[in-house]
């Protein structure tokens, strides 16, 4: 819960880790991808104020101490969602699993919600992973990384049929969120690594599974805002948005948060700190003091303090079924969109200056 | 024996003579070649790490990239971009451009250096060369220049519904500008004067009316896009190499936007 000019905000963390990226989850002879992809992620922490950067050594391994610390004490969240990135062909037990997110969340019951995740190249026994991961964990959410390396293969499309099969399988067992995360090694090479209409398809074709497409899709934030425009279970995860641009870049955070607002809209925008990449607490309070800095951006819609508690909290509580006390709920009776906006075009009651 | 480039205190050696070129030269021949994505030269986004040439004439350059995991589509272009200039800078005899601290160097400098292509160098990983990657992003650039010629104009007063009706020759000149007809040309689409100033970047059919508001939103949303992704590489890039300055290497001033 975060507190400002009278105002309390409920705050889910739609998007956080707590990996083992430290030489003792290496894999042999893949030490180079291991290690390059935790300082790949540590020079994103350098986007943050430098009084919250840490050591690589501290950033490859952090405590369950220091997580909730940093998450819950310090960092105001009162839900937190994790969101598994196994990656095993270069981290032996995985670098953020289901089953070690959920070994340690045990001892803090109702702070965090499980997702977990699946890999259509798995074939059958991947089916009945997931199977087991939803009974056990309670998943609700999937996480998934089309980019990731598997037994040759660089990467996989969500429009593949393996994909769609995998798809009603999770819809089956009651998975609602496919959290989607892109990345630069997705075969094959020749094409755009980062295209997001593959989610276009699927959104399409499973209209009752909510798409929150991570990091806006960057670094292909147009082609994501001109498919989540059109989508109504397409949704914004501002992870790396506001860590990586508010506070290194203040006037590309206005314009990207201007743009989303325009086309996605504040009620399929969600807050995820990305944790351990950043830490929530300057985020939050950065959010919540955060207005467009000066009047070139009038063409934009403009925020006010529904608008950030949509974001921070509200929308991704409905995504999540999380019960949010009346204190939190917007005053003037007004409901988060979740869900509830589906049809209408994001930017239907804007006018563009254009 | 070698001479190396310090940012622009070298010069470019005497102007068409015979011998190696000096580095300034070779760098010269550099700005020329543009991360595709991001449409900008790899000089002012700091990516050149070293420029060095022999007294034979053998030009060594190395690049840098702002993270270990850059897609390896644009690293090959840029390495294989960067080949073709310094190797056609008058002077030199032989050209060796080395991408460094990339998990696919070694597929990227050797399928640049043996002329391999892209598909050759990642054996089985590709089906294709990178012509319609390259087309997709130069369309990406043209949507992005037409926010950036139009937003003064209609800054100056033009009235919107008059842009249609505008043709290139009708804008008053800038770098803008011409940026915005030199990507316009290398895609084939009309770039002269006559030319409509909006176009669709696919058919270079001119844009109608009716979807004026729609194709000023692209443009402003896809520059939006590029700038803030630019914005994110060159953070990543002075992390990385602790702020040590690329050769011709250009910070990013935010009120330039």
């Amino acid at each position: 819960m975060y507190e400002k000019d009278g105002e309390k905000y409920f705050v889910v963390d739609s998007h956080m880790h707590y990996w083992n990226a430290a030489p003792d989850n290496w894999v042999k002879g893949a030490e180079q991808y291991a290690k390059g992809w935790i300082e790949c992620f540590h020079a994103y922490q350098g986007l943050g104020p430098p009084e919250t950067h840490w050591s690589i050594e501290h950033f490859q391994k952090y405590s369950e101490d220091d997580l909730m610390k940093d998450v819950f004490e310090d960092g105001y969240v009162d839900v937190a969602v994790f969101q598994p990135t196994y990656l095993k062909e270069w981290y032996s037990e995985g670098f953020n699993t289901t089953e070690r997110n959920a070994e340690m969340g045990k001892r803090h019951p109702g702070k965090f919600i499980y997702n977990t995740r699946f890999d259509p190249r798995d074939g059958d026994p991947g089916l009945e992973e997931l199977k087991k991961n939803v009974e056990t964990y309670g998943s609700k959410g999937v996480k998934l990384y089309t980019a990731e390396w598997n037994n040759g293969s660089r990467g996989y499309k969500l429009s593949d049929p393996g994909a769609y099969r995998f798809l009603e399988a999770a819809q089956n067992l009651g998975i609602k969120n496919i959290h989607v995360h892109k990345g630069p090694t997705i075969w094959p090479l020749d094409k755009d690594a980062f295209d997001v209409s593959d989610i276009d398809h699927c959104a399409t074709d499973f209209p009752d599974l909510n798409f929150i497409v991570e990091h806006v899709g960057l670094p292909r934030i147009e082609d994501f805002c001109f498919m989540a425009t059109q989508e109504p279970n397409v949704y914004a995860g501002l992870s790396v948005v506001i860590g990586g641009l508010m506070y290194a870049r203040p006037k590309f955070f206005a314009r990207v948060m201007g743009e989303l607002l325009f086309w996605v809209g504040e009620d399929k925008m969600t807050f995820g700190s990305d944790y351990g990449i950043w830490e929530p607490k300057w985020q939050i309070e950065g959010f919540v003091d955060w207005d467009y800095p000066s009047d070139e951006f009038s063409d934009f819609p403009r925020v006010n303090t529904d608008t950030k508690k949509k974001i921070l909290g509200l929308n991704a509580a409905k995504l999540y079924d999380i019960e949010v006390p009346a204190e939190f709920q917007l005053k003037n009776g007004g409901t988060p969109g979740a869900q509830e906006v589906l049809g209408q075009p994001a930017d239907a009651h804007v006018a563009t200056g254009a | 024996m070698t001479v190396s480039a310090t940012s622009g205190s070298r010069s470019a050696g005497p102007g068409g003579a015979a011998g190696p070129p000096g580095p300034a030269r070779v760098l010269a021949a550099l700005e020329t070649v543009r991360d595709p994505e991001l449409d900008e030269p790899v000089t002012s986004l700091g990516f050149v790490a070293s420029c060095t040439v022999t007294p034979d004439g053998d030009a060594q350059v190395r690049l840098r990239l702002p993270t270990y995991f850059c897609a390896p589509n644009f690293a090959f272009l840029m390495v294989a971009d960067a080949y073709d200039a310094v190797s056609a800078t008058p002077g030199v005899r032989r050209a060796e451009i080395v991408l460094e601290d990339h998990f696919a160097s070694d597929a990227i400098n050797g399928g640049v250096a043996a002329r391999a292509g892209f598909a050759q160098s990642f054996d089985g990983e590709a089906v294709g060369e990178l012509h319609e990657l390259r087309a997709d992003f130069l369309r990406k650039a043209v949507m992005a220049g037409t926010d950036q010629v139009c937003r003064p104009l209609l800054a100056a007063g033009t009235d919107p519904a008059s842009l249609p009706g505008m043709t290139l020759g009708e804008v008053p000149p800038s770098a803008a500008l011409q940026r915005l007809r030199e990507r316009r040309a290398e895609l084939g689409l009309p770039a002269g004067d006559d030319a409509w100033l909006l176009i669709d970047p696919k058919t270079g059919e001119p844009v109608r009316p009716d979807s004026l508001r729609m194709h000023l939103g692209r443009a402003r949303l896809t520059r939006t896009s590029l700038e803030a992704n630019g914005s994110i590489c060159r953070g990543m890039l002075e992390h990385r190499y602790d702020n040590t300055a690329g050769l011709g290497h250009k910070p990013q001033a935010e009120e330039d936007q």
